[in-house]
């Protein structure tokens, strides 16, 4: 359906494409269900689970220890903003798996949050360098409000899908949907097909 | 808990434009189909140019689910702002706007939720909770609730009329108005300030003590909080309701934009 009388365009208009339904953001907003998480460094840990089994457990410190890696990646997130061109440091799943000794799981993941949040995904989705914990935003610590010290990103898929807070990823055979997929969101989310409520 | 969406676009038609604040516009849309909704949810609205050029956003419903045929939408104008200059300067009853919804359900309150409910808002972040408080009025609940409305001038703030009806109404019902913008040294506005006939307003930005002096007042400890307006107003009103002591899991907070 045309709107006659509109010719919107919005600034800055994108350099290359973004995904159908999006605009370009220059800042970077925050979005969250509940208050921001305050997480003490020293008390941080992530579990990984493999059908309610613990594989591996890390601090803070023993993330860091772990070989490091960088991304360079747009966001795309499902209140219609994208932001292009965004770095990260952090470890990929397949480095924590890599560290527990465990063969890369295949099934679906579920990620769980400080504050109660969840969100699942597909296993295939964080491994092959595609889901990672980050710790690291434009060279200084992920602020609290983004989801530091330590969120899941998987840049590929909506950013309700990079929980912010991660403590836990657990590994299972059935995919069951997680805080905002309960209430209609899409259970895989892939902004390039557009796929942000149940059905789309 | 699972909610369904509607998943469909659909086309709605605008039947009434009101300026609510020099900021502030409602607009009625009927729905081409009836679309029960819970308070608290948004709608998807999607502007096509005739090139074929596609902007979508987000708006909350202001109107009370007991109604659903048609929604209300308050939508401020954002300067530079795509969507919202459109819906301002060009949107007319009569006007026909593609719509999918509703959307969200974890901002959603509903009576049967008995607990004391404290909503904090900046702005046009009033929408949502408007649709809470008048479902609120609508069924007679009579769970204590108290709202704080952060604007910058008394002409900033939205259903100010019905707000006040409701509380001068409702003993359960408790409006703070916290006005950020110092009124005019002797304005009219200042002088009844000064002579205190202002009442229930405070000339300051929302605070802990504000809103300690608030939960005293309602005479018990909300178990329930609605934060919504810009991201740095949600974040910092989250904060202080945390150091009051209310539960991290009781606090859900929507966020308009930057
Ligand atoms: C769940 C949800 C519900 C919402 N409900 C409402 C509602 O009920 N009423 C309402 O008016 N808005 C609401 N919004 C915000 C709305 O979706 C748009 O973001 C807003 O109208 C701006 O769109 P625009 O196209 O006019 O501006 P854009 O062209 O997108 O932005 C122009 C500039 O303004 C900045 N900007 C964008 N939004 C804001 C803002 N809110 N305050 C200050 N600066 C901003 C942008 O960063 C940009 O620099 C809601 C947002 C969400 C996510």
């Amino acid at each position: 359906m045309i709107n006659n009388k509109f010719f919107g365009r919005r600034r800055p208009e994108p350099s290359r494409p973004i995904p159908p339904g999006q605009y370009l953001e220059d800042g970077f907003p925050v979005l969250s269900a509940g208050p921001t998480q305050r997480i003490d460094i020293a008390a941080w840990d992530f579990t990984i689970e493999i059908n309610d089994k613990t594989v591996g457990s890390w601090s803070w410190d023993s993330l860091n220890a772990l070989t490091q890696s960088d991304i360079h990646t747009d966001l795309h997130c499902v209140t219609k903003w994208s932001k292009q061109d965004t770095d990260w440091r952090g470890v990929t799943i397949d480095t924590l798996l890599a560290d527990a000794g465990v063969e890369t799981p295949t099934g679906f993941v579920m990620a769980s949050c400080d504050g109660g949040y969840t969100t699942n995904v597909p296993a295939a989705d964080v491994i092959d360098g595609k889901g990672l914990l980050v710790h690291t935003y434009d060279g200084e610590p992920l602020a609290a409000e983004h989801g530091g010290p330590v969120r899941l990103l998987i840049p590929h898929l909506y950013l309700w899908k990079s929980a912010k807070w991660i403590k836990s990823l657990k590994f299972t055979d059935q995919d069951s949907p997680g805080f905002w997929e309960r209430y209609g969101y899409h259970m895989y989310g892939d902004p390039w097909r557009e796929q942000r409520y149940t059905n789309d | 808990m699972s909610q369904t969406v509607t998943q469909t676009w659909q086309i709605a038609t605008v039947t009434s434009v009101h300026d609510e604040s020099s900021r502030v516009k409602l607009f009625t849309l009927e729905l081409a189909h009836i679309t029960p909704f819970r308070a608290g949810q948004h709608f998807d609205l999607r502007l096509t140019a005739p090139d074929g050029y596609q902007a979508q956003r987000s708006y909350s419903v202001t109107s009370s689910p007991d109604e659903p045929n048609s929604i209300e939408l308050a939508i401020e104008l954002i300067s530079e702002g795509e969507v919202s200059s459109y819906f301002h300067e060009a949107v007319e009853p009569g006007d026909k706007i593609e719509i999918r919804g509703p959307i969200g359900g974890h901002f959603t309150w509903s009576p049967v939720a008995a607990k004391p409910v404290v909503m904090i808002c900046g702005g046009s972040g009033i929408a949502p909770i408007m649709s809470m408080l008048r479902h609120r009025n609508s069924t007679g609940s009579d769970v204590p609730a108290l709202l704080l409305f952060s604007t910058r001038t008394v002409a900033d703030i939205l259903f100010r009329d019905e707000l006040e009806t409701m509380a001068h109404h409702d003993p359960k019902f408790h409006l703070v108005n916290a006005l950020t913008r110092i009124p005019t040294i002797g304005s009219v506005f200042a002088k009844k300030f000064e002579q205190g006939q202002i009442g229930r307003r405070e000339m300051r930005r929302i605070d802990r003590s504000m809103i300690d002096a608030a939960f005293a007042e309602l005479g018990v400890k909300p178990a329930r909080a609605y934060i919504c307006g810009g991201s740095d107003f949600v974040e910092s009103m989250a904060n202080h309701l945390l150091n009051a002591g209310m539960a991290n899991n009781s606090i859900r907070t929507e966020r308009f934009g930057p």
